[in-house]
């Protein structure tokens, strides 16, 4: 296995590309229906995915940063990708969190529109592509192709509500393009340059020209990730979008909003984590971080609707991160890090558990706002439904307690509570401001360690009286019908996050490890600067 | 030359901005479609403006950004040009059926 991953290096780091890539075109040639070999494909190009994300955080891991020349041009020119332990983290979180959609997908929602399974493998294209790039540039494009396969999902199933979220969704999101490419514009301008690691290395150099430029230009990219990452008050199209997107398309968009977060991180350590700039921003990311995780704890509590608060719980935890990018320093970054992953797949599952609780209190009476999904039509088309639904919703003697259990389990993930891993994320962060108070600054602490235990408190509450109104505070009925998909994509994240929970001595050092290279920069820079250029193949003479 | 453009770009946005804090479906498209405009003049104008300098490579003369114009912008403002075309499409579609569903054109699907 090693041996296969040697000989496929560095070739290996443009396959999560490659692979989703392939995998739509392919689809888009089945047409519309066909949707089992759609199924096949999609989840066979997930699971491959997955492998080579493991397979490049463990080649990370043990051999540090490795760079790729799509172009095979000599860097800083052309384009260059780059995979850290970082990036390669946010790779395994995405196909996770793909896969588990594309899972819980097939059971019913994939039936409520066309080219889903394309779509979402375009998705994780562009995922995949903006978490390898190491140019500014071509970050863009990367957002431009998940937004657009966004927009498309946002859409899937249709019907009123989705499509009136869907106008400001794309709105907001194409104003925030606009911001992102004056920012590149004017960084491109200064430093002459957009390769992530080339501009590292410039805005080192003690005397900068044109420093406020270059502020500005940061000013202007900041905007646009934390447009992305769903700060306030530039999140308020946020909640209704995801709350309207069909369950499996919002389990896979709570990775969306750690985009622009994982943009932040990577440029702003690249670019101000020591030199003349040092530190640039980090104010003004703190104070967006705690006003945007306190609102949207207060609009999970305010919140009646299960989506709703599950789309408050992504905000909540890029807030949160939000605030330890803000407070700055590899020890609160490191924890930030260890809680991104569990945080992530915790808002992914309060999404996939809203549906199957929906679905459940509703009963027989279910009614999805999805024109396409109703029985009637699914009965007249022999297409829609060519599987005979062998995956039928079984009610069987533990469903409820496992829907009990699941979400619970949720609750103290999202509420970072002992003894899941958020807790022990949430701790690090919490006693490494405290450890580092002399540094951070008092007032920045202690504003940190509130926002984080308040934060805590309002959304257990919220949680808490969402759990007994559908758990307790309901006169018996019967048990809920959970289909052997959503079942297992469910039991897959929680799998995860235990994972996570009994390797948290390995998982902290590797997030501990990422953070200081992310601070120390030269790695990055040396692998991505040094890549070498294979040799081209000298033609004969004589020929054109 | 510079003043021109500027003033170009700055009209652009500012009439940009003002279309796309109105409340209609048809003012936000056109608004975004201004936005992108001034920023792809923006991101033209940002290699640097000369006239009558090569775009691409001539023999004898030396490669340097004294003699050429930068064509790196240039790149940078096809792409983007090509991105704002295809997104404001899809703007318009999505609009389109909310104006279908809602029987509003206001961006909230609902007339106050």
């Amino acid at each position: 296995m090693t041996g296969l991953v040697r000989a496929a290096m560095p070739h290996l780091v443009v396959g999560p590309i490659v692979v989703p890539m392939a995998a739509a075109a392919a689809m888009l040639l089945l047409g519309e229906g066909r949707r089992n070999i759609k199924i096949a494909m999609g989840m066979t190009s997930a699971l491959i995915g997955l492998a080579l994300s493991c397979a490049l955080f463990a080649w990370t891991d043990l051999h540090g940063t490795v760079a790729y020349l799509p172009g095979n041009w000599r860097p800083p020119f052309g384009i260059a990708l780059a995979v850290d332990r970082l990036s390669a983290a946010m790779l395994v979180l995405t196909w996770l969190l793909g896969a588990a959609g594309l899972l819980f997908a097939s059971a019913r929602w994939h039936r409520a529109g066309v080219h889903f399974h394309s779509l979402v493998q375009l998705e994780l294209m562009g995922l995949s592509g903006a978490f390898l790039t190491a140019d500014v540039f071509n970050l863009f494009v990367f957002f431009e192709i998940l937004l657009a396969a966004s927009y498309g999902l946002l859409l899937h199933g249709s019907g009123k509500t989705r499509v009136r979220a869907g106008v400001s969704y794309v709105a907001m999101n194409l104003a925030g393009s606009s911001l992102f490419l004056i920012g590149a514009a004017i960084v491109y301008g200064v430093t002459g340059t957009l390769n992530m690691a080339e501009l590292s290395a410039r805005l080192s150099a003690a005397s900068l020209a044109n420093r406020h430029l270059v502020e500005m230009g940061a000013a202007f990219l900041l905007l646009a990730f934390l447009l992305k990452a769903g700060a306030w008050p530039i999140n308020l199209w946020l909640s209704p979008a995801y709350a309207a997107a069909t369950p499996p398309v919002a389990a896979m968009f709570a990775i969306l909003t750690k985009v622009g977060v994982y943009a932040l991180i990577r440029l702003w350590t690249l670019m101000f984590a020591g030199g003349p700039l040092a530190g640039f921003g980090a104010d003004v990311v703190l104070a967006f971080g705690v006003v945007t995780t306190l609102l949207a704890s207060l609009g999970m509590l305010a919140s009646q609707r299960g989506a709703e608060q599950a789309s408050w719980a992504v905000v909540v935890s890029a807030g949160t991160l939000l605030c330890a990018i803000g407070l700055g320093g590899a020890r609160a970054l490191g924890s930030a890090l260890f809680y991104l992953v569990p945080s992530t797949i915790a808002a992914s599952l309060l999404f996939l558990l809203a549906d199957i609780v929906q679905r459940w209190r509703a009963g027989a009476t279910v009614v999805d706002e999805a024109p396409f999904l109703n029985a009637a039509l699914e009965a007249e088309d022999i297409n829609l439904d060519d599987e005979g639904e062998p995956l039928i919703a079984l009610p069987f003697s533990g469903s409820t307690a496992l829907l009990g259990l699941a979400f619970l389990a949720c609750a103290l993930l999202v509420a970072g509570l002992p003894p899941l891993p958020t807790f022990i994320g949430k701790l690090g962060m919490l006693s490494a401001a405290v450890v580092d108070a002399g540094t951070h600054g008092q007032p920045r602490t202690w504003i940190f360690v509130a926002t984080l235990l308040a934060s805590g408190v309002l959304v257990l509450l919220a949680l808490m009286r969402t759990g007994i109104r559908i758990f307790w505070s309901q006169p018996q009925r019967e048990r809920p019908h959970i289909r052997a998909a959503e079942g297992l994509s469910v039991l897959g994240l929680l799998a995860m996050t235990v994972a996570l929970m009994v390797a948290a001595g390995p998982a902290i050092a590797v997030a501990n490890a990422a953070a200081r290279s992310l601070y120390e920069r030269q790695s990055y820079i040396e692998a991505v600067l040094s890549a070498r250029v294979l040799p081209m193949a000298t033609r004969p003479s004589g020929s054109p | 030359m510079e003043i021109v453009l500027a003033l170009a770009i700055g009209v652009l946005t500012g009439s940009g901005i003002w279309l796309v804090l109105r409340p209609r479906t048809f003012q936000l498209v056109l608004g975004l479609s201004l936005l992108s405009y001034a920023v792809n003049l923006f991101i033209f104008s940002i290699g640097g403006l000369a006239v009558d300098k090569e775009p691409i490579l001539v023999e004898g003369v030396r490669g340097d950004l004294i003699h050429y114009t930068d064509p790196v912008p240039q790149a940078l403002v096809l792409t983007a040009i090509v991105i704002g075309f295809a997104m404001t499409a899809l703007l318009l579609v999505v609009v389109l059926a909310s104006r279908g569903m809602t029987g509003t054109d206001h961006v909230d699907g609902a007339d106050r």
